[in-house]
């Protein structure tokens, strides 16, 4: 049994979902175009999949990005470092009719988190979850995280971190998650394209955003968002569309051996045949993986959906085994139970 | 030889003791059935090491299962044994102290080789020497005896050992005068897919009975009256399966779906197996990646307006501090639920002990009130966990519901109830589009804000661990609010003095000696104080079962009593907790940290020696 909400005729705008209260992100915060863009996608998430604006609910855990909840007007939870992940899960597992959005920095989701982020993936509930990764502590002021680049200097690392970092989307797949993308907060049609298909994907969608922090890890995506060298460094997938980038589109990505190469259309006789074409919805995780960990300068990053597979969500599979136990057991309450069994009377 | 001669008894407590591969638990479960059927009150005491499958024939790997059952009201599980089954040496050298001084042992005599009475530790071998010299001791070959009892079947050497404990089982339900036929249906259940089982268990099961009937050296066999209980229809409940119970009960009271949270945890994870069992109610159970997850997930549930629970012992108890200390500031219902064990740290895994009192009360960073209620028997439980959730439902804050392995792998006597006859549960569920609405304003009686559940129109609101401000709820960071949100927390747990039972006293006001107890030390409590006040002594007791906040007449209560001694398995947690909330009383304390519950005789030397001060 399908546990999708009922279509029901919905019109939102963007003010549904602005809040009063004063936003207190750092002037030229990435997160502030990635608050816009979730406010620009919630009523075309509510129209097109039948969610009134008291059906949304967004969870975060502990940083700057995890204020999200006080900024919007939806229904809000504001939880403790590095478990949002079950907090957003319990409230879809108590009422799979909510739109629930989690929100999340790579220190909350990849370091006192990083146990939730694998279980989550694996486990599928039907959860868009937003995670924000400017590889540095920002709340705390300055310290190195899990995706901070192994060699750069922080507060907590001034020799250089001695650490190899996480990639967030090889740790979904990894954890046999169904959905990752990737978007850039510097690019808000993107975002908002991005966004849209992980809450119509019926799964745990995993988002990771690029996201900038002025203050204490500014231009760390600089080789990726440069004017100069991001039409090199970015390629955005698409569905059923080769795998092309370049400022002409003249690059592209092809698969030799095993392995991912980058090619130049014309060049050593590459043609439009050599070139990978995008498929999301495999379950093979093969090419997904390799996506996922490209990186300037060799490669360039990947962004858009790079997975989405279709799967039984967690939630679904709960409520049809209550739909199921419901019909079938014959207690049916408290009573039943109580006297169900070895029980004797006393005359 | 048939024996006429039966010998009619007030009482009888027996002990199954083997390997922890000769299924004593099941035997003993088994036997407690039968004890309900004859319809015997009862209490019982498993108690069995924390590994699966310790060394075979060692002491360490000694499991054991006691029961005392009785024609009166049985409060305690036994302090000494009439009868001990001893399955190989290391169980009996390890039960001998267990046991009275002219107890009836059922030895398992092919096990006495040399080589398991060194693995034992015994020089010699003590069926041969004086060591058991006034008890009773009936030899019983039972490893030849049930292989004779199944030898026309074709079963492996592997099945017929495994039902070697259904001959002992026998031989107990023959000594009790036990119909051993009501205990085929359990095989017919249990091994349905292998008939042959079946036959091997109900063979061995009667070939253990009429084997005891055929010796001399019982004389005769034992009969206990039916107990006289009150009226009405009866079963067996263990304190964690009536823990699930009272949960399950208070949600479809109150109209909400339960959800639980959970990691597996001894001794708790029972909870969260039977809350597992039970879908058709719209249980929805969710076992976490870890402890933190379990709460966490348990405060997104209650958020959605779930009837929200998470079952855990001390060391989770440990790792959920933080997230409670959320479901403080969001002032959201749940139950925790801790079956406290023997700690600290990973402790005594499998015995009981009540010292997590101060982690309830306290354990959390900043001042965070939660309401402590603590259950005080296996039965009590089912009502215990109810009324957890109808406080925390209908005053908006975690409760921490303790119990401890002692009333969670214990079982008793279960009177049934009719779910209606449960006091009612009213939730202040916020009514869509409330112009009033406000998500911390609250009800002047309880100080609770109301449950806006997402979903309902024209409520939406933030919750979260930053400080809220009074009324609104939006973040605030203003000195005088903070100290105003503060006192209200407490307040609203204060304040739920007032929806709580008085405490009650046993026995008379003004006797020489008050005895305080809280939660499951209750039975062996009770039977001690009505022992001594049977043999004139003048003390009288109070069980506490609300810790935080305390009844409101305890000061009144307290006044009354010269002597008042704080009873605990622990180091003195409640008699601190008594000289820190109410100072002006002196207080005795007694206090027994070994994993094991108080006897009744140590208590009555205790309480002798303060009344001869």
């Amino acid at each position: 049994m399908e546990q999708k909400v009922e279509p029901k005729a919905i019109t939102l705008s963007k003010e549904d979902f602005g809040s009063d209260q004063m936003v207190k992100w750092c002037p030229g915060c990435g997160d502030h175009a990635i608050l816009r863009s979730v406010e620009n996608v919630f009523p075309k998430v509510g129209e097109q999949l039948g969610y009134s604006k008291e059906d949304f609910v967004v969870v975060s855990g502990i940083g700057c990005s995890s204020r999200f909840p006080y900024y919007m007007n939806t229904y809000g939870i504001h939880g403790i470092h590095g478990r949002p992940a079950p907090l957003a899960m319990g409230i879809k597992l108590a009422n799979p009719k909510l739109s629930v959005w989690l929100i999340s920095g790579d220190g909350d989701s990849m370091a006192i988190g990083g146990n939730h982020f694998i279980h989550i993936a694996r486990r599928n509930p039907d959860i868009n979850y937003l995670m924000f990764n400017n590889k540095i502590y920002g709340l705390t002021k300055g310290q190195y995280s899990p995706t901070t680049p192994k060699g750069q200097k922080t507060k907590t690392s001034p020799q250089g971190s001695f650490e190899m970092p996480f990639n967030p989307g090889e740790l979904v797949i990894g954890a046999r998650g169904k959905f990752f993308a990737r978007a850039l907060d510097s690019n808000p049609k993107l975002m908002q394209e991005v966004f849209l298909a992980a809450a119509l994907h019926h799964g745990a969608s995993i988002v990771e955003i690029l996201q900038n922090c002025v203050i204490f890890n500014n231009k760390i995506h600089a080789l990726i968002t440069n004017k100069e060298t991001k039409d090199d460094n970015q390629i955005v997938l698409e569905a059923g569309k080769p795998m092309l980038f370049g400022k002409e589109k003249e690059k592209g990505l092809k698969l030799e051996g095993t392995k991912l190469k980058v090619v130049t259309l014309g060049k050593d006789g590459v043609t439009l045949d050599d070139i990978l074409v995008h498929d999301p919805t495999t379950d093979d995780a093969g090419i997904h993986m390799m996506l996922a960990s490209m990186a300037p300068p060799e490669f360039p990053a990947a962004f858009g959906v790079i997975r989405s597979v279709e799967s039984e969500t967690l939630e679904d599979a709960v409520w049809n085994s209550v739909e199921h136990e419901k019909a079938t057991s014959p207690i049916k309450n408290m009573d039943d139970l109580m006297n169900s069994g070895n029980t004797w009377e006393i005359e | 030889m048939k024996k006429d001669k039966v010998v009619e008894i007030e009482e009888a407590v027996v002990r199954f003791a083997g390997d922890s591969g000769d299924g004593m638990q099941l035997t003993g479960s088994l036997f407690s059935d039968s004890t309900a059927f004859a319809g015997n009150d009862f209490a019982t005491f498993p108690d069995f090491p924390s590994e699966i499958r310790a060394p075979q024939g060692t002491v360490s790997g000694v499991s054991g299962f006691q029961i005392h059952f009785g024609h009166k009201s049985i409060y305690t599980t036994g302090d000494l044994a009439d009868v001990l089954v001893a399955m190989n040496p290391a169980s009996l050298i390890a039960n001998l102290k267990w046991v009275k001084n002219d107890a009836i042992l059922i030895v398992n005599s092919d096990e006495f080789t040399d080589k398991n009475l060194e693995k034992a530790g015994y020089l010699t071998n003590p069926l041969d020497d004086e060591t058991l010299s006034g008890h009773l001791v009936v030899q019983v070959p039972l490893n030849t005896l049930t292989y004779e009892a199944v030898k026309e079947l074709d079963l492996d050497n592997k099945s017929v050992m495994k039902s070697k404990n259904m001959f002992a089982l026998g031989i107990i339900f023959y000594l009790f005068n036990r119909d051993y036929t009501k205990t085929y249906s359990f095989f017919e259940n249990k091994f349905k897919k292998n008939p042959l089982v079946v036959e091997a268990n109900k063979k061995v099961l009667q070939a253990g009975y009429n084997f005891a009937e055929t010796l001399e050296v019982i004389k005769n066999t034992f009969r206990i009256e039916k107990a006289e209980l009150e009226k009405g229809r009866y079963r067996n409940v263990t304190g964690n399966q009536a823990t699930a119970w009272g949960l399950m009960a208070a949600a479809e009271r109150s109209g909400r779906n339960l959800f639980l949270g959970s990691y597996p945890i001894t001794p708790a994870t029972d909870i969260l197996q039977e809350l597992a069992k039970h879908k058709q109610f719209t249980c929805i159970t969710q076992q976490a990646e870890d402890e933190i997850a379990g709460i966490v997930s348990t405060i997104g549930a209650s958020y959605a307006g779930s009837m929200a629970v998470t079952t855990t012992s001390g060391p989770g108890l440990s790792l959920k501090s933080e997230a409670i200390g959320l479901a403080v500031m969001t002032e959201l219902p749940m139950v925790i639920v801790d079956v406290q064990r023997g700690g600290p740290s990973t402790g005594l895994p499998t015995k009981s002990e009540q010292s997590d009192l101060m982690q309830a009360l306290y354990g959390r960073n900043g001042d965070a009130p939660v309401i402590v209620i603590a259950a005080t028997s296996a039965t009590d439980a089912f009502y215990s966990a109810y009324e957890a959730a109808k406080l925390a439902m209908e005053h908006m804050t975690p409760v921490i519901l303790l119990t401890d392995g002692s009333i969670g792998n214990g079982s008793e006597v279960f009177k049934i109830i009719k779910t209606a006859d449960l006091p009612p549960i009213n939730p202040p569920i916020a009514k869509a589009n409330d112009p009033e609405y406000k998500p911390y304003k609250r009800n002047p009686q309880t100080l609770a804000r109301q449950w806006a559940i997402p979903g309902t129109p024209g409520l939406r609101h933030r919750l979260g661990g930053l400080e809220k401000e009074d009324i609104t709820g939006n973040v605030s960071h203003d000195p005088l609010n903070h100290e105003k949100m503060m006192q209200l927390r407490q307040e609203k747990v204060d304040k739920v003095a007032d929806f709580i039972p008085e405490l009650k006293i046993d026995g008379n006001e003004g006797a020489d000696l008050l005895v305080v107890g809280w939660g499951s030390t209750y039975g062996v409590l009770m039977t001690t104080v009505e022992e001594m006040q049977n043999e004139g002594k003048s003390v009288s007791m109070v069980q506490f079962k609300h810790i935080m906040p305390l009844p409101k007449n305890v000061r009144e209560v307290f006044s009354k009593f010269k002597k008042i001694v704080v009873c605990e398995n622990n180091m003195g947690q409640f008699v601190n907790y008594l000289r820190m909330q109410l100072p002006e009383f002196r207080y005795e304390q007694y206090n027994k940290v070994q994993g094991l519950p108080f006897m009744v005789s140590e208590l009555k030397q205790k309480f002798e020696s303060l009344l001869n001060e």
